[in-house]
C-alpha cells in the first residue's frame, strides 16, 4: 500500500529521472517546431487549388488522422531498416511524432484561415489592399489569433504521445519507469512518480494555454 | 523476395483477423462502458455538489495530464502491489474504461453547461424533477453540443486500444508487432495493420464530420 512507499528509491533515481525529462522536453520541442512546419506545408497544399497538392495532402491527413500513433512508429521503427535505412531510435520517433502531429496541425491552421469571415476579406479588397497586405493585416492577425489555444493543446497532446517513444526504447520519462520497474520491481514509485513529471508539464502547459484562450477573447472583445 | 513475404503474409492474415477481432472487442466493451460512466460523472460534474465535481475535477485532470500508457501501465503493475491481481484483458478494459469517461466526461459536462440557465428553470416551473429535467430538456438539447465531440473522441478510443498491446494483449498491434518479429517485413506488416484501423476507425471521422456540418446549421 501507500503506508511503505519508498521515497528514497525515488531519490537515488532522480538523477535519471531528470535525464529522462529532459529527453521527454526535447523530444517534445523538436518534434512540435517540426511539427508546425510539417502541418503548415500540408495545410498549405490542403487548401490550395493544385490537385496535385490538394489530393496527396488530404491522403496524408486522413491516414494520419484514422491510424493509431503506435502503429505509425512501429511502421516506422520496423520498417526504415528493410527500406536499408537506419535511423536511431530517437530519430525514428521524433520523425513519427512530426508526421503525426503534423496531420493535426494542418487542420488546426486551416479551421484557423476558414474562421476568418468572407466579408473582412472582401472589405480588403474593397478598400484597395492587395493579396499580402490582406494576408498581413486582416486574414493572418485573426487566423493566428484563433490557432494558438489548440495549437498549445496540441503541445500537450504531444508531449504525452512522446511516452510511446519508451516502447521504441528511447530513454524518456515513462522508459525511466520502466526501468525502475524492472531493476528493482518498484512499479508504484516508479510510475507515481513518472505520472507526477507529467502532471507538472500538463499544468504549465494548460496554463499557458487557458492565458492564451482569454487573451484572445479579451482581443475580440475590444 | 517481396513475393515470398507476401505469401507468408497472406499465411498468417487469419492472424490478423484474430488481432482484429479482439481490437474490435476491446473497442466495444471501452466505447459502451467510457459513454455510460462518462455521461454520469459528466452529469455530476455539471451539477452542484462542489465536493463531487472536485473529486471529479482531479480525478479527470490526472487522466487529461498523464499519458495512457502509464495509466496502464499503473493499473496493471500498481494494483497486484495492492492486492488486486488482474489478467491482462480486464485490465485493459480497466484502463480503458478509466481513460475514456474521463474525456467523455468532460464532453458531457461541457455540453450541459452550453444550456442556459433559465432551460433548468423552465424546467423547475413546470414542476419537474430533477431526473425529468434532465431527461427531457436538459440533454435532448445537449446531445446537439455533444455527439460530434463524442464521435470524435469515440475514432481516439479506438486507436488508443492500439496501446493496450504494451501489457500482451493480442489485439491488432500486438499482432504485427508478433508477427514483424517473425517475418522482417515491418512496411508490410504494419501498412496492414494500419489497413485494418483505417477500416474502422475513417467511417467514424466521416460520420463525426458530418455531425459537425449538420449541428453547426
Amino acid at each position: 500500500m501507500l503506508a511503505d512507499f519508498n521515497l528514497r528509491i525515488i531519490f537515488e533515481y532522480l538523477p535519471l529521472f531528470l535525464i529522462g525529462l529532459r529527453s521527454t522536453f526535447f523530444i517534445s520541442a523538436v518534434s512540435i517546431f517540426l511539427a508546425l512546419i510539417c502541418g503548415t506545408i500540408a495545410c498549405a497544399c490542403r487548401i490550395s487549388s493544385i490537385k496535385l497538392l490538394k489530393y496527396p495532402a488530404i491522403a496524408y491527413i486522413e491516414v494520419i488522422r484514422s491510424t493509431p500513433l503506435l502503429v505509425q512508429i512501429y511502421f516506422l521503427y520496423f520498417g526504415l531498416p528493410t527500406l536499408g535505412i537506419r535511423v536511431p531510435e530517437i530519430q525514428t520517433g521524433i520523425i513519427a511524432l512530426m508526421l503525426n502531429s503534423g496531420a493535426y496541425i494542418a487542420e488546426i491552421i486551416r479551421a484557423g484561415i476558414t474562421s476568418v469571415d468572407d466579408g473582412q476579406i472582401e472589405a480588403g479588397v474593397a478598400s484597395g489592399l492587395n493579396y499580402f497586405q490582406r494576408m498581413r493585416f486582416i486574414i493572418l492577425p485573426q487566423a493566428l489569433g484563433a490557432t494558438v489555444p489548440p495549437l498549445l493543446g496540441q503541445s500537450i497532446v504531444l508531449v504525452k504521445d512522446s511516452a510511446l517513444l519508451s516502447l521504441i526504447s528511447v530513454m524518456e520519462l515513462t522508459r525511466v519507469g520502466q526501468t525502475m520497474t524492472s531493476e528493482r520491481f518498484m512499479p508504484t514509485e516508479a510510475f507515481l512518480t513518472v505520472a507526477f513529471f507529467y502532471m507538472c508539464i500538463y499544468f504549465c502547459l494548460k496554463a499557458l494555454a487557458d492565458w492564451s484562450q482569454r487573451k484572445l477573447i479579451y482581443r475580440e472583445a475590444y | 523476395m517481396m513475393a515470398f513475404y507476401f505469401s507468408r503474409l497472406v499465411e498468417i492474415f487469419p492472424f490478423f483477423l484474430k488481432g482484429l477481432w479482439m481490437t474490435s472487442q476491446i473497442a466495444f466493451i471501452s466505447l459502451f462502458t467510457c459513454t455510460l460512466l462518462g455521461f454520469v460523472l459528466g452529469i455530476l460534474r455539471s451539477g452542484k455538489n462542489k465536493i463531487l465535481k472536485w473529486i471529479i475535477g482531479v480525478y479527470v485532470s490526472f487522466v487529461r495530464g498523464t499519458p495512457f500508457v502509464v495509466q496502464i501501465f499503473i493499473v496493471f503493475f500498481i494494483l497486484p502491489e495492492w492486492g488486486i491481481q488482474l489478467k491482462a484483458f480486464p485490465a485493459a478494459l480497466l484502463a480503458m474504461a478509466i481513460m475514456g469517461s474521463a474525456f467523455i466526461c468532460e464532453i458531457v459536462a461541457g455540453g450541459i453547461n452550453a444550456i442556459s440557465k433559465g432551460q433548468w428553470e423552465a424546467g423547475t416551473a413546470s414542476g419537474l424533477t430533477l431526473i425529468q429535467q434532465l431527461r427531457l430538456v436538459i440533454v435532448p438539447q445537449a446531445m446537439k453540443v455533444i455527439l460530434p465531440p463524442l464521435v470524435g473522441q469515440y475514432v481516439l478510443l479506438i486507436k488508443d486500444t492500439s496501446v493496450v498491446s504494451v501489457i500482451g494483449v493480442m489485439e491488432l498491434t500486438r499482432v504485427g508487432w508478433v508477427t514483424v518479429v517473425r517475418i522482417p517485413e515491418g512496411l508490410m506488416v504494419f501498412s496492414l495493420v494500419g489497413a485494418l484501423y483505417f477500416v474502422i476507425s475513417y467511417p467514424l471521422i466521416l460520420l463525426s464530420n458530418y455531425l459537425e456540418r449538420r449541428m453547426a446549421i
